[in-house]
């Protein structure tokens, strides 16, 4: 199973990552799913905005590929499922992207219940432009523009789609393999809006700006914000500390 | 061969229909298979119209969250395969600008009717001309648009599919530059039995994004034919591939989409002519304007004037040729304009003779009286 998801990679495309980025992670977890799917690549289409997020599906994976402005690769993605109703649709995008410049579109695409899966590579913060905060910076953490600490609440992406509509909602860790391919595979089979929250660790940005010198302390740094449950239901999506729950938030 | 005759959709035959249903009417009949848009004055009525008409013939109908969605989703779907068009007016154009521009570099067939109003801002809802400038340099990176300014409901339909024709020829979006006050006229509509449509040049296996002619429009394939796209509106080689600090691969691509565009003004710049032949004096002027122009010049000439109008069909490509030969023949052109000066630093650029501006921006049409008016003030 390991070497088949290699397959399904763009021939001759050098992956655009970092050293220890958790989106090279979060690639291999999606390809994994869509080749236990037996999905027809043919009729799969990736949309993906601007950030290091959308750089996921493009070039990397091999269908067909939209890459979009920033903040709007859900209403593309929406006119090409409108007119094409045949395309397995999945909009793959960063947190800044999808939940920042973009978050009125993610709430409308999941209210109107439009058929596809958005899968959110949340990094915590901007990582193309250098580490900026983002609406899913936690509190306290470092970044260019909040040097003493950011004081804003962050979205928690899961209650917000849920709140909107959405048919199926999970989030995960890159690190927690088979439950996030197991995830991508139930929203890809979700008939309605799918989203899938991806906790990804920016090492080189976030990681570094909060005296995290090293990849396995940026892993530990991301994964203390984040606690799991084994809860599948409508739980607590953050918990009273805070912390992030890591689950599958089922609807009907 | 990309071009068809189809039998128009609606039955042939004389309507009295809205400019705003006629373009909706010349969308169907164009073979428009998408419509995004978000409710504004004064275009609603044409997402109206799309909302009840669209199911009847198969085409998709979507109300958009806001007006960026609206354009951004019509590139997916014309990538989808469907010819996609939406509609919106000044504040929406303005928040189209970058989506227009991602369907420019992607070479993305699309039409988008502005119902102009007064601007700037919110302004008025009622009738202007204000952002004609803005067809050419909204966008930014300054590439070429092609934008028409249609000027009775007849022209709102031929236009519409006349827009379509040439935004799935040369890859590109077409801006059709309507006004309120022709969306909301009432008058008119001739249907012909049959139109002339473009269909879109496949060619599988073959680059998208580049070919050998500096001017060329390569192929274009749709999502789900197993062509494995790679759409990206950074700068991209002819296969799609990202290469943002490449000039050789920027320099390549900037000068086609430019190319295509100006190497074809002659195809895609029209003009009309009244009473030019003898004409001493001119008077340029396009969209609802024009009509006024129209009835300015025939006023005149009935008192023995020799004036005459050139009517722009075509904003951008500017009709350079055209209007620089004028230029050379008459002493004089009024240009009058639904704002405060636009088109006319084009037309003084363009004729080596004197040009002058008559401006209106207040909410209201410029009367023939006001053109005629005009012209007796500059002599």
């Amino acid at each position: 199973m390991s070497s088949e998801w290699r397959e399904y990679l763009r021939p001759n495309v050098t992956l655009p990552f970092c050293p220890g980025c958790g989106h090279r992670l979060l690639l291999r977890h999606i390809l994994t799913a869509l080749v236990e799917l037996e999905v027809d690549m043919d009729k799969t289409l990736f949309v993906s905005g601007i950030g290091c997020g959308g750089w996921i599906p493009s070039p990397c994976i091999n269908t067909d590929t939209l890459h979009c402005l920033h903040g709007r690769a859900i209403p593309f993605a929406v006119g090409a499922k409108m007119a094409n109703p045949e395309l397995t649709t999945l909009v793959v995008s960063g947190d800044g992207d999808i939940a920042d410049i973009g978050g009125n579109h993610l709430i409308h695409a999941a209210r109107r219940n439009h058929d596809m899966t958005v899968i959110c590579a949340n990094n915590m913060n901007y990582g193309m432009t250098g580490g900026q905060v983002c609406s899913t910076t936690p509190v306290g953490a470092i970044t260019h523009t909040t040097p003493s600490g950011n004081e804003r609440n962050p979205f928690d992406l899961i209650a917000l789609v849920n709140g909107a509509g959405a048919k199926y909602a999970a989030r995960y860790l890159v690190t927690e393999g088979p439950s996030l391919v197991a995830a991508i595979k139930r929203a890809v089979q979700t008939t309605g809006f799918s989203f899938v929250e991806a906790i990804s660790p920016c090492p080189t940005q976030f990681g570094r700006q909060n005296k995290k010198d090293s990849i396995k302390d940026a892993y530990t740094y991301v994964e203390s914000m984040v606690t799991s449950s084994d809860t599948i239901g409508m739980g607590r999506s953050v918990d009273a500390d805070g912390l992030l729950v890591t689950g599958e938030y089922v609807h009907a | 061969m990309p071009w068809r005759t189809v039998n128009s959709v609606l039955p042939e035959g004389r309507y009295y229909y809205t400019g705003a249903e006629a373009v909706a009417e010349g969308a169907i009949a164009a073979g428009c298979g998408y419509f995004a848009g978000y409710p504004i004055t004064p275009t609603t009525e044409v997402m109206e119209h799309i909302a009840h008409r669209f199911p009847e013939v198969g085409a998709v109908f979507m109300q958009m969250e806001d007006e960026i969605a609206s354009v951004c989703s019509c590139v997916g779907a014309s990538w989808a395969g469907r010819k996609s068009m939406t509609v919106t007016s000044g504040p929406g154009f303005s928040l189209m600008q970058e989506g227009l521009g991602h369907a420019l570099m992607t070479e993305t067939p699309m039409v988008l009717v502005d119902g102009q109003r007064a601007g700037p801002s919110t302004g008025q809802v009622t009738v202007g001309a204000g952002d004609v400038m803005q067809a050419r340099w909204g966008m930014h990176g300054g590439m070429p648009t092609i934008a028409t300014a249609p000027w009775s409901v007849q022209e709102l339909y031929d236009g519409a599919i006349r827009a379509f024709n040439i935004a799935e020829k040369y890859r590109t979006p077409v801006l059709v530059m309507a006004e309120a006050a022709t969306m909301h006229l009432r008058e008119t509509l001739e249907v012909p039995a049959q139109v002339e449509v473009y269909e879109r040049d496949k060619a599988p296996g073959q680059p998208p994004f580049g070919c050998a002619a500096p001017d060329g429009v390569p192929p274009m394939p749709a999502f789900g034919e197993g062509e494995k796209l790679l759409v990206t509106a950074s700068t991209h080689n002819e296969w799609g591939f990202r290469r943002t600090a490449d000039p050789e691969t920027e320099r390549v691509l900037v000068n086609r989409l430019y190319n295509k565009v100006m190497m074809h003004v002659d195809e895609l710049a029209e003009v009309e002519r009244y009473y030019l032949d003898d004409a001493e004096e001119a008077i340029v002027a396009y969209g609802f304007t024009a009509r006024a122009a129209l009835a300015a010049v025939e006023s005149l000439r009935t008192d023995g004037r020799k004036v005459g109008l050139m009517r722009l069909l075509t904003l951008w490509p500017f009709p350079q040729k055209a209007v620089k030969e004028l230029g050379s023949r008459v002493k004089r052109i009024l240009v009058p304009e639904m704002n405060l000066g636009q088109m006319v630093y084009v037309v003084d650029a363009a004729a080596d003779c004197q040009v002058v501006p008559y401006t209106q921006m207040d909410g209201t049409v410029i009367y023939p009286s006001s053109i005629v008016n005009a012209l007796g003030r500059a002599a």
